[in-house]
């Protein structure tokens, strides 16, 4: 963003400093409805990350040609489109996914993450540096979505990506697999990444913690909830 | 002799959280032998688990965090009482100490430990156990004399069920607790007990237990069914005396108690009534518990002698 060498720090922005769902707290819906299994919420990454990498990547080549006035709607189209193109992918070879994703699926058009970076990123910024940005926005998802699933899998199911996981195959807490209990996981993982975040601080400030907080604010203002 | 320089009030009295928590377990004493007596020794071994647990809990937690140990407050053996109050005998000892770890950790502690939290740890805890683990929580067994233990249900889903169409309810039974039921709850007796001694030291006001009783009694009449089933065949008594007066997550003023009891009765009766539960004292603490901020805000007593408030001209 501020400077040309920082083109690693905008894939890593991601994992953390930036993270999506635990900081800037976008895409909380797909967040807390598929992230009851460790797949799920892996697959449901995945598949964002592809959105992501690719909207960004179009937005950005034609930001200097879509109007000011009407530029969600045409982001929405770009969106929509590779949405399509990844729903009829796993349609066709993840039958399993598309059942356990159901409605969500379709529902990455609006998922707050992917327009809130094209608003906030890719409309600014140039083709190659939205792609990376996209790649680490995905992967700061996609672990994120994936790391819920196993804690509530673990927890709720007694497994880990379908395995069985001693002692809570044989008593599981069916709290952690409810909607509640979603929640209250996500509620957990935010306050982990607060606190790793202040563990990493330098000791004189809050250092770039606070791009954080304005990015979250700008996306909060121009997008007006979250989906 | 030392001299302090204080901001008011300069006048303290010998209550302390420590005096009040142990009034408190004294109260629920009876409750316990009951249980005892009742369910055998395991219900009271399961109480000294769960105790003992919850003290563990927020003893680990203060240490980890770095904070002032807290567990001399007692407070977290009364909520370690209350939650196997909640628990039918056959409770599993592990899941106990799951609960108490919910009701420590999650809802009392990440909050800011005593006096913070939003929600009756023991109820919080209670609901999340009665998801996770539906069947343990519901298996209630009476251990008669003649034989090792037979299944039974609690009053209400007997009454869901039909049971006492005909004939009407055992008050008898039902007032003495020698029927299946969570520990805590069966006994109305030794509740009532409790209840007596809590008003004789002061420590709660009768206010919220009698508009709750009363709202619960009423509206069993307006529904047209037996209104003392109603207040002895559940955890009614339990939740009114015990959960639903704790200091922390109940309104101060008496109108706010009022305003407080009635809520706790509507929703009760909403869920035994018209819900697919046959009980629903638990779940109406929790949602008034969420509450009490506003109804604190909405009663907040003016001062003595204070101007009225002039309405803005429109």
């Amino acid at each position: 963003m501020e400077k040309k060498n920082n083109k690693l720090s905008l894939i890593t922005n991601g994992f953390l400093k930036e993270n999506p769902v635990l900081k800037l707290v976008l895409g909380t819906c797909p967040t807390l409805a598929v992230t009851s299994s460790a797949f799920n919420g892996f697959g449901m990454g995945v598949a964002a990350t592809f959105v992501l990498i690719c909207s960004n990547v179009v937005i950005s080549a034609l930001r200097k040609t879509i109007p000011d006035k009407v530029r969600i709607p045409a982001f929405i189209t770009v969106i929509a489109g590779f949405v399509t193109i990844v729903q009829m992918l796993v349609k066709a070879f993840l039958p399993a996914l598309d059942t356990a994703l159901g409605v969500f699926l379709p529902l990455i058009v609006v998922n707050c993450v992917i327009l809130g970076r094209a608003e906030a990123f890719a409309s600014k910024n140039p083709v190659f540096d939205s792609a990376l940005d996209g790649v680490g926005m995905g992967l700061g998802f996609t672990l994120t979505l994936t790391l819920m699933g196993i804690f509530r899998e673990a927890l709720g199911a007694g497994s880990v990506f379908g395995f069985a996981v001693p002692f809570f195959s044989a008593n599981p807490i069916g709290f952690f697999t409810s909607a509640a209990g979603g929640f209250f996981t996500f509620g957990l993982f935010m306050a982990l990444a607060v606190k790793l975040e202040i563990a990493q601080m330098p000791k004189d400030g809050c250092g770039a913690g606070c791009i954080g907080c304005k990015m979250a604010c700008a996306n909060a203002k121009n997008e007006g909830g979250n989906a | 002799m030392k001299l302090f320089v204080s901001s008011a009030p300069h006048i303290t009295g010998k209550d302390s959280s420590r005096s009040i928590m142990l009034d408190v377990i004294i109260a629920m004493v009876p409750a316990i032998i009951a249980s005892g007596v009742i369910f055998g020794l395991r219900a009271v071994a399961l109480t000294a688990v769960t105790a003992a647990a919850c003290v563990i809990f927020e003893w680990l937690w203060n240490k980890a965090m770095k904070k002032e140990q807290t567990i001399g407050d007692l407070s977290a053996v009364v909520t370690g009482i209350l939650l196997a109050f909640n628990m039918p005998s056959t409770m599993p000892f592990w899941m106990a100490v799951v609960g108490a770890a919910f009701a420590i950790l999650l809802v009392k502690q990440l909050f800011g430990g005593i006096g913070y939290n939003f929600a009756n740890p023991a109820i919080t805890a209670r609901i999340i156990l009665a998801t996770s683990f539906a069947g343990a929580m519901t298996n209630f067994v009476y251990p008669a004399t003649t034989c090792d233990a037979i299944a039974s249900a609690t009053p209400l889903a007997a009454n869901a069920a039909g049971a006492f169409a005909e004939g009407g309810a055992p008050y008898l039974t039902l007032f003495l607790g020698t029927h299946g039921g969570v520990l805590g709850e069966t006994s109305a007796l030794a509740l009532l007990i409790g209840f007596a001694y809590l008003l004789i030291k002061k420590v709660i006001s009768p206010a919220i237990p009698v508009t709750y009783v009363a709202t619960v009694a009423v509206l069993a009449v307006v529904f047209g069914q037996d209104p003392l089933f109603h207040v002895l065949g559940g955890g009614l008594l339990l939740g009114a005396i015990f959960m639903a007066t704790d200091y922390v997550t109940s309104p101060y003023t008496l109108k706010g108690k009022i305003v407080f009891g009635i809520g706790l009765g509507l929703i009760t009766m909403m869920i035994r009534v018209f819900g697919t539960m046959a009980e629903g004292v638990s779940y109406a603490i929790l949602l008034m518990n969420l509450f009490v901020p506003y109804i604190n805000q909405l009663t907040r007593q003016k001062p003595l002698g204070a101007p009225k408030k002039v309405k803005e001209a429109k």
